[in-house]
């Protein structure tokens, strides 16, 4: 058997036993059909002005004055609660932690090994981050950093910008905001997490 | 693959060239070496500023946006002492929006080549910092290390050994044909021998051939045809039974991305790429985008990457291919419209009647990719790990405990299950993990 085994060449999927059982008569996720014009692609980007089920528009512009009033006025609708804080840690230890560090320092393993270099650490009084402007970046992306809008929901970004804030007042030596007492009805955002939508602007390369 | 190390092998030849080439050319090119970074020092102390604490201050906060030789978000900043004066310097460096906003016409100028992109402030940076910053600016760029020591001690030894043990095997071949032809003689001599001296040798008795005796015997008959359709049929049904099964399927993708670079050696969260399996059926293909994060500021790999079988200029490439698809010019440092999607090979591929979700077991049982994938951290070329078979699935939910920790949805029918089994942590399958209609429907 491991004669016959070993003939097999790895480099080329094996047979199968009735393949019209395997194979999917639905367009499969990532597959290639005539039907999707030129580039036979399945993955499609969602048709013009479609909008994901919980998704709220994002009304700062990508632009100097868009960061600059993003980082004045606009603020995280979500309480900062111990739960909260574990999921952003969470995300951020998968998404942000590999370039500015576990500590919000600015020297995760990319840094230290000097693939990626001149990342701020949360601390620094010339860009002196607020809720707002961490929030954008994490949006649209700025100067060498991407869009991180395709990799997550509107609800995990504001999880991400209370869990920056967390390591930013660490940095500077002060307490973290913790909200208590009873939630407010009118909490802004309630996105699921199921639906990480795409963000037009950016996420079509 | 095989172009891949056909490609290695050529550059390794021309390295062997050049690596020759130079070493004729040694006592010239150590001269001038060892000249360079002395003029480097003298020159930078003229400009007045610390190369070594510019170099700090320039990795920590300007690198972001700027390289030395090569344009990046901002320009580069070779020789920007020459197109500017430092006094002008420092007060950009320091707060470069002032400017603008004072109507410099050089300020304006900068920001609108470099569409409106604003330059962050740094209060904090005292003018002899920047001072620093700038002597580190201006060190030259240093001439391309060829690595002469290095590949000459490394390559040597590598054919030594290949042609020792071919010398062995030789050798060991010729004393085996000698042996054979000492004994034949040995034989010849001895019956000469014999012969001379009248010594009858004894005549071999003429026997029934050993098949003509099997072919009589029909007991042995028997048990030889038990035994022969035994095996075959022991080799067929391991034929059939791994129908299907794609294990080690390494298929080569159009694109060369090493795991074993990005998740091994440089630590990359598989779910940074990979970030719908954290909340959806597929741990989807990343887009290219995502590649970008990252491959915006890596244009080309370091030195330190390139291993024996992937060249850095191997890599390099691999690297523009992705530029090609994503339309991405380094030039202008913009995209540029153009793209083209790439066909990666898909690998792990579940038949349609079978259903999987990988959000329930990352995010919710908590399994580590590395459980169904294997060391992928180690994956120079990304193969299936596993059979992914229905006996390996259901295996695994008959050992694995339901992960009820923090899971409000199971504290219930985990208390009630656990008193029905009489067990304290109940397995995938007492929850219902083995039912048909869980994974086919």
């Amino acid at each position: 058997m491991l004669s016959i085994v070993s003939c097999k060449k790895d480099s080329k999927p094996n047979y199968q036993y009735m393949p019209n059982m395997y194979e999917s008569l639905g367009y499969e996720t990532y597959g290639e059909y005539n039907v999707f014009g030129e580039t036979g692609q399945e993955a499609q980007l969602p048709a013009p002005g479609s909008i994901p089920r919980g998704w709220m528009p994002y009304d700062y512009e990508n632009s100097t004055t868009g960061y600059q009033l993003a980082k004045d006025s606009l603020k995280n609708p979500i309480r900062y609660t111990k739960a909260n804080q574990e999921s952003g840690k969470e995300l951020y230890n998968i998404y942000c932690a590999i370039c500015h560090g576990e500590k919000g320092d600015g020297k995760g393993t990319l840094v230290k090994r000097e693939k990626i270099l001149g990342v701020p650490s949360y601390d620094d009084i010339g860009r002196a981050i607020t809720q707002g402007s961490i929030y954008h970046v994490m949006y649209y992306g700025i100067n060498s950093m991407g869009s991180y809008a395709s990799q997550t929901s509107e609800h995990e970004r504001w999880q991400i910008v209370q869990y920056v804030q967390k390591l930013k007042a660490d940095l500077e030596g002060k307490t973290p905001r913790v909200d208590t007492g009873v939630a407010l009805s009118t909490e802004v955002v309630k996105v699921s997490n199921e639906t990480t939508e795409e963000n037009h602007d950016n996420a079509h390369h | 693959m095989k172009q891949v190390k056909y490609r290695n092998s050529a550059s390794k030849i021309l390295l062997l060239g050049t690596v020759f080439l130079f070493s004729l050319l040694n006592p010239v090119l150590a001269q001038e070496e060892t000249a360079t970074p002395e003029a480097v020092a003298t020159e930078a102390a003229a400009a007045g500023g610390d190369v070594t604490k510019g170099e700090a201050l320039f990795k920590s906060l300007c690198a972001a946006c700027h390289k030395r030789y090569k344009k990046m978000t901002g320009p580069a900043l070779f020789g920007v002492t020459e197109r500017r004066d430092t006094e002008w310097l420092y007060s950009w460096i320091k707060n470069s929006s002032a400017m603008i906003a004072s109507g410099d016409a050089d300020a304006i100028a900068i920001y609108e080549e470099y569409n409106k992109t604003a330059m962050n402030s740094f209060p904090q940076l005292t003018n002899t910092d920047i001072d620093n910053i700038l002597a580190y600016v201006m060190v030259p760029k240093a001439a391309p290390k060829t690595p002469v020591g290095t590949a000459s001690t490394a390559v040597s030894p590598d054919s030594g050994s290949g042609v020792s043990t071919n010398l062995i095997l030789l050798a060991l071949g010729l004393i085996f044909l000698m042996l054979v032809g000492v004994l034949f003689l040995v034989n010849r001599t001895l019956r000469n021998f014999a012969a001379a001296n009248n010594i009858e040798l004894p005549e071999e008795e003429h026997r029934k051939p050993i098949w003509q005796s099997f072919v009589e015997n029909q007991f042995l008959i028997l048990v030889t045809a038990i035994f022969v359709l035994l095996a075959s049929g022991y080799f067929v049904y391991g034929y059939f039974m791994q129908v299907g099964v794609d294990q080690g399927y390494q298929p080569i993708q159009p694109i060369h991305y090493s795991h074993k670079i990005h998740a091994g050696d440089n630590k990359i969260e598989c779910k940074y790429c990979h970030s719908s399996a954290r909340v959806s059926k597929h741990s989807g293909i990343p887009s290219l985008n995502v590649c970008m994060n990252c491959h915006k500021s890596i244009s080309e790999v370091a030195e330190e990457t390139a291993t024996e079988d992937y060249s850095k200029a191997f890599y390099d490439k691999e690297i523009q291919k992705l530029y090609k698809a994503v339309g991405w010019d380094e030039g202008s440092q913009s995209y540029t419209g153009d793209t083209e999607p790439v066909k990666w090979v898909r690998i792990h591929n579940l038949p349609d009647f079978a259903y999987f979700n990988h959000s329930q077991h990352v995010s919710v049982a908590g399994v580590e990719c590395q459980k169904c994938h294997g060391p992928v951290e180690e994956m120079e070329v990304m193969y299936q790990h596993a059979p992914l078979t229905m006996g390996w699935c259901i295996n695994c939910h008959r050992e694995t405990n339901v992960k009820v920790e923090g899971n409000e949805y199971y504290a219930k029918i985990h208390e009630e299950l656990s008193k029905k089994y009489g067990v304290d942590k109940l397995t995938a399958a007492q929850m219902g993990g083995l039912e048909c209609g869980k994974c086919h429907y």
